[in-house]
């Protein structure tokens, strides 16, 4: 009633969304994923959060972790989020072996601090500590091994496009894919300060 | 077409139709050397635990934030490339879900938890339900 003219309203929204090409289109939509699994993530961490300190008289996260070797995954994380970084950077100029050569380095450090992940909830399990132990260990679990299997998937997409690039070399839709993966992997290494700080600083504090 | 042309000027803003820069490796080097800073600062501080618990608390949640700025922006590019005013209202929606679900959480569970007879008074009392 208030807008005498609904049909230029809607002229103008399609001229809007016709503005938008199909990269940027598609990048929109996956930030918006990138976001909704970011409200996923920030539910486990309220489950942390809440479960944090019924140990059950089980080990408390002070007694549980070493700080160093968490240091270690952060700093093999970071770097891995760098190269990747990189990875974006050859393909913009179209250098298909730079690209190949930068998404290597990502996977092997993606790789590398996976292992350091899965080997620190070995050594809890082999000590007794699993997710069965504990709230806090169950809240602790879900919440890592959650970020764990999206490095996993990140993973298994990148040895995906290193082949995918072998293969086609840097067209725009390849090119398309690469922004979306950085995306990907950029937004993984950001759940992290989170987990570094709130898991592991957090929960060493006396 | 006059009328059409000025609302189609302001919805223009959310679109921002200038053509993606290209992310720079100046960039990524900023990002990267200043996350590696504030992550070590971070664990130094902890390591070298200097303050109270609540004041240490408060340092690294500054930090963590600092770090998330700094990459949102370095890395995941929230402010060039791609209808950035988009990805920033989404991000900022998610931000406004993330406040009220932690936030509320905690705050509740904690209230509840404050609530909680301890131990030896809820068997006594169990023990007097018992008895009646």
């Amino acid at each position: 009633m208030s807008n005498p003219m609904p049909g230029v309203e809607i002229a103008n929204t399609n001229k809007l969304i016709a503005k938008y090409d199909n990269e940027t289109k598609t990048i929109f939509g996956f930030w918006v994923y990138i976001m909704t699994d970011c409200v996923l993530f920030a539910s486990l961490f309220a489950v942390f959060a809440v479960l944090r300190n019924n140990t059950f008289g089980g080990p408390s996260g002070a007694q549980l972790f070493s700080l160093p070797y968490v240091l270690a995954e952060t700093l093999v994380l970071l770097s891995s989020s760098f190269s990747c970084g990189l990875a974006v950077l050859s393909a913009q100029k179209r250098h298909k072996n730079h690209v190949i050569f930068w998404f290597l380095i990502t996977f092997i450090l993606g790789a590398i601090f996976l292992t350091l992940e899965l080997n620190e909830f070995h050594k809890f399990i082999a000590m007794g500590d699993s997710w069965r132990r504990s709230g806090f260990l169950s809240s602790y679990f879900t919440l890592v091994a959650t970020h764990g299997l999206h490095i996993t998937i990140g993973l298994i997409w990148m040895a995906v496009m290193i082949g995918y690039i072998i293969k086609r070399g840097i067209t725009d839709g390849v090119l398309k894919r690469i922004r979306l993966i950085s995306l990907f992997w950029h937004f993984l290494d950001v759940v992290w300060i989170f987990i570094f700080t709130i898991v592991y600083l957090f929960g060493v504090l006396k | 077409m006059n009328v059409s042309n000025n609302k189609h000027e302001h919805l223009d803003v959310l679109v921002s139709s200038h053509q993606p820069e290209p992310s720079t490796l100046k960039n990524y080097i900023i990002g990267f050397t200043s996350s590696v800073i504030l992550t070590m600062f971070a664990y130094l501080a902890v390591t070298h635990q200097f303050a109270g618990k609540w004041v240490m608390i408060i340092i690294l949640a500054i930090l963590a934030m600092t770090q998330f700025i700094i990459q949102l922006i370095y890395f995941l590019h929230i402010n060039q490339e791609f209808a950035p005013r988009l990805k920033l209202i989404v991000l900022l929606s998610m931000l406004t879900v993330v406040v009220i679900l932690v936030g509320g959480s905690i705050w509740i569970m904690n209230n509840l938890n404050g609530r909680m007879m301890d131990t030896k008074a809820m068997e006594q009392y169990m023990n007097s339900q018992n008895s009646l």
